[in-house]
């Protein structure tokens, strides 16, 4: 298969279409790293098992898709039948005969496998029609769960590559950019710079050889928008970077993903084959004077290498640690040569605004926050996972129409956002519409992504000391603010969770905090006392508490805490086993005796009573 | 020639040079502990962070380390303004808690006013500032015999796999630039040990006294081509053989004079 013109790309396009007629139902599978863990691989394997059995007519291996990630992974393996969109979660292998008997040659519904409402435990039938769904607006995760994953001709047949077709045959690079800049398309990974400015910069700057780098190096605890992306979809990453390689003049483009995304490079690394093998990546793309290639570059699971200049090193082979920035990478990046970097999300939005054009991007999201945001959505909400929304959204509809609200209508206590980075917002923001200038605003931040929502028996004094911890861990240790500074907060926090804080130690962390926020010298010190500040800012109470009474509100900080049993025990024995500790004993239908000498907090007594009789004070 | 002010006073600079060499040129005292002029500046201490602004700023300044940033026509530079001090304090108090037994350390945090720390002390720190002095210079003597390793608080200097550094020549260098004495070598008799690694040293065919390591004469003979013989001879006698050969050329002179 060779495209050496745009005509090319049409062609195959239509052939592949009308070769898929011939099935009326199709059966995608999603195969994301989530539903992979839960055995999706032997879903893929038992439909394909069936077939050999027997022949179901319209029905061959070809219709069976092994798709990317929709976002919804602890309801899977999710099996969804097109083109009725019926979809069916927590699918079983015993459960594949039944979906090819009934909803592949019937077309019937099968009522238990779908999903329910957790709040209403209505079932849904058809995928759109799911609240984690429906309030969604899917840009950057368009094609995730609609296609093969690793497949070119998938994608090329939902559109992909007509946007570099039209880029690199009907356009001037600074046409190219002049669009990415009126589309206001602003950096995904974070910093939320201006893309179209990036790519200007390296543009006009002299040099023979410039770099296009895709930073897929994502760190943050519990987000996983950027791998999913580059599993479920890699070859729109590859459109957005060819692009942009054609925009600025750059002829090698890299690829930095971590280690622990393998399914990730393995993907990105058939695409980029495929692509190299049909011409799309190479020589003369497109009969053009234009060549450029992509090649992966493995991060070693260090947090700070997502830090653009300690990216650039890493490739270069040397030690991931940043560099100060007074002469920014789009002049001299990476190997000192003129460097666009950005992140998968920002990449794979850019052959949208190239097909659409700027103004109908800009005309989603908000004036100054253009286009939609991928958010992880963890926590203590209901439906958990990977969501995109309009920008502007309010923290609200987040949580509590596509979230379906907090587990066990607990009240809502607050929202973490943008990673380890990123702070604590309280219930007062939930209107908030999310945009990166709001979130700062409030002493938050974008970040790449990250929503952590937490519930009262959250204790947000122990949220930033964790935090802090895994800065502390991460920090590359280069500068001594961060190094040292990182460090002293977590020792002063540490001391305030175990209830040996001191009259002093807030406004002491708060004045070490300006040190580490001013004279750091990358993003990982300057914005890591974040958590830290807004939990201050706005939970202060709780800090008091700590430190003054030695109480933890939450119920969570160990050394403040006892647990104990009430009148409300029935006897039923069932704690004492539960205990590792043998801190409990007692005889059926008696009140249990807890130890407090021999008790080590760990909550497996509380966990497993069913009479609320165990106190947590 | 770039014209900016420095505290207050206009001075010159050239084009490319960084704030903190025009500051040192003026005998403004700037701390720095992990500069060194003969290596690329690093920005790691943050000491020598000073408050730039310029006229069309309108009042806003931001703080850069003077080591790094490069000069810009009409910058306003202040070196100790209040909030400068106060991160020098800061990051002083910081370093005293980690390195609570440098006389280096102690000295520069009472110049800062920071007598006691203010952080809990790492009573067996050890006096590793981790300024990369010391494997910036092996990297610029060409040898590459030490590294930083690790990450975050645990980060160290040391050779690869804590072995005996195979590149290592014993030169010193590393020794003898770190700013809190902290790398140990010792030199006895006609042996040198630095690193866990054991060096002959060459002993002055003249008078005996020991010049070099073995290693690092091949080094120099193979790489500055200079004859292997030369290392063998020790700077003072070296001097000598200098003082009688221009008294030969004076006795010459004054022989053809006459």
């Amino acid at each position: 298969m060779q495209i050496k013109e745009v005509e090319h790309i049409k062609k195959l396009r239509n052939k592949y279409l009308a070769s898929q007629k011939k099935f009326p139902r199709k059966v995608m599978v999603c195969c994301g790293t989530g539903c992979l863990a839960n055995g999706a691989g032997k879903i893929v394997d038992a439909f394909t098992d069936a077939l050999d059995k027997r022949e179901i007519k319209h029905f061959a291996v070809e219709a069976i898709k092994e798709t990317g990630c929709h976002g919804f992974c602890e309801q899977g393996p999710l099996v969804i039948i097109e083109p009725s969109g019926t979809f069916y979660t927590k699918v079983k292998t015993k459960d594949v005969d039944k979906i090819i008997e009934q909803s592949i040659e019937r077309n019937e519904v099968i009522e238990s496998l779908l999903f329910a409402e957790p709040k209403s435990g209505e079932k849904i039938e058809k995928y759109g029609d799911v609240d984690f769904f429906k309030h969604q607006h899917r840009l950057a995760l368009r094609n995730l769960g609609k296609i093969s994953a690793d497949s070119i001709i998938e994608y090329i047949s939902v559109g992909g590559y007509k946007a570099f077709a039209k880029a690199v045959t009907t356009m001037k690079p600074d046409e190219i950019i002049d669009e990415i800049v009126a589309s206001g398309l602003r950096g995904r990974g974070g910093g939320g710079f201006p893309a179209g400015r990036k790519w200007r910069t390296c543009r006009e700057a002299a040099a023979d050889t410039k770099y296009v780098v895709c930073n897929g190096d994502e760190g943050d605890p519990g987000a996983f928008m950027d791998r999913s992306i580059m599993e479920g979809d890699p070859h729109a990453v590859l459109e957005g970077m060819m692009i942009a390689a054609f925009a600025v003049g750059a002829d090698q483009g890299y690829i930095y993903v971590r280690d622990e995304y393998p399914l990730a490079t393995t993907h990105l690394q058939k695409a980029i084959e495929d692509c190299q093998e049909s011409g799309l990546l190479g020589e003369n793309i497109l009969g053009k004077d234009f060549s450029f290639s992509i090649k992966i570059a493995r991060g070693a699971g260090a947090f700070v290498c997502g830090e653009s200049s300690a990216l650039m090193r890493s490739i270069a082979g040397e030690i991931g640690e940043p560099r100060a920035k007074y002469v920014r990478s789009v002049i001299k990046g990476l190997y000192d040569q003129p460097t666009v970097l950005n992140n998968v999300e920002t990449y794979v939005n850019v052959p949208l605004i190239i097909d659409k054009g700027s103004s109908w991007f800009k005309g989603i999201g908000t004036e100054k926050s253009s286009g939609t945001k991928v958010f992880s959505l963890v926590g203590k909400v209901r439906n958990t996972g990977l969501i995109e929304v309009g920008m502007g959204t309010t923290l609200r509809e987040i949580i509590f129409d596509i979230g379906d609200g907090i587990i066990d209508n607990r009240p809502f206590k607050a929202v973490q956002t943008g990673g380890p980075s990123g702070g604590c917002l309280p219930a007062e923001h939930l209107d908030l519409p999310v945009d990166f200038d709001t979130l700062t605003e409030v002493g938050s931040m974008m970040g790449s992504g990250g929503m952590i929502v937490m519930d009262d028996k959250t204790c947000m004094v122990d949220v930033a000391q964790y935090f802090l911890g895994f800065l502390v861990e991460e920090s590359c240790g280069k500068c001594v603010p961060c190094r040292e500074g990182l460090f002293q907060l977590h020792k002063l926090i540490t001391r305030i969770c175990e209830g040996k804080g001191e009259e002093g130690d807030l406004e002491k962390m708060e004045h070490l905090s300006q040190t580490v926020l001013t004279a750091s010298l990358c993003g990982l010190g300057t914005s890591g006392p974040n958590p830290l500040l807004s939990t201050i800012k706005y939970f202060r109470e709780e800090y008091e508490a700590h430190i003054r009474d030695k109480k933890c509100p939450a119920g969570v900080c160990k050394s403040l805490i006892k647990y104990e049993i009430n009148d409300k025990c029935t006897g039923c024995m069932a704690c004492i086993p539960a205990c590792g500790y043998d801190a409990i004993t007692g005889e059926k239908k008696k009140i249990h005796i807890l130890d407090q000498d021999k008790c080590t907090k760990c909550g497996a007594c509380y966990a497993v009573c069913k009479f609320e009789a165990i106190d947590v004070s | 020639m770039v014209n900016i002010t420095i505290n207050g006073k206009t001075a010159q600079a050239k084009e490319g040079e960084m704030l903190l060499s025009v500051i040192r040129r003026l005998k403004i005292d700037v701390p720095a502990l992990c500069h060194h002029e003969a290596v690329e500046p690093l920005g790691a201490c943050r000491l020598c962070m000073v408050e730039i602004t310029k006229t069309e700023w309108d009042g806003w300044s931001k703080f850069v380390t003077s080591c790094l940033y490069p000069v810009e026509p009409d910058l306003i530079v202040s070196t100790h303004s209040d909030q400068v001090n106060e991160i020098r304090r800061t990051i002083m108090d910081l370093y005293l808690a980690r390195h609570p037994n440098s006389p280096e350390i102690r000295k520069l945090a009472e110049e800062y006013g920071v007598l006691k720390t203010s952080y809990e002390v790492q009573v067996d720190g050890d006096n590793c500032i981790l300024c990369g002095i010391c494997t910036r210079i092996c990297d610029a003597m060409g040898f590459h015999a030490i590294s930083l390793v690790g990450r975050g608080h645990g980060k160290t200097v040391a050779p690869p796999l804590n072995e005996a550094p195979p590149d290592c020549t014993g030169c010193l260098s590393c020794a003898l630039n770190c700013p809190t004495n902290f790398i140990e070598f010792s030199d006895q008799d006609d042996k040198r040990t630095i690193w866990n690694k054991e060096f002959e040293m060459l002993a002055c065919v003249k008078c005996g006294a020991t010049t070099i390591t073995r290693e690092f004469a091949e080094h120099l003979s193979k790489n500055r081509d200079i004859p292997f013989e030369y290392f063998e001879t020790c700077d003072s006698c070296h001097r000598k053989e200098t003082s009688l050969t221009m008294g030969r050329i004076a006795a010459w002179t004054k022989e053809a004079q006459s």
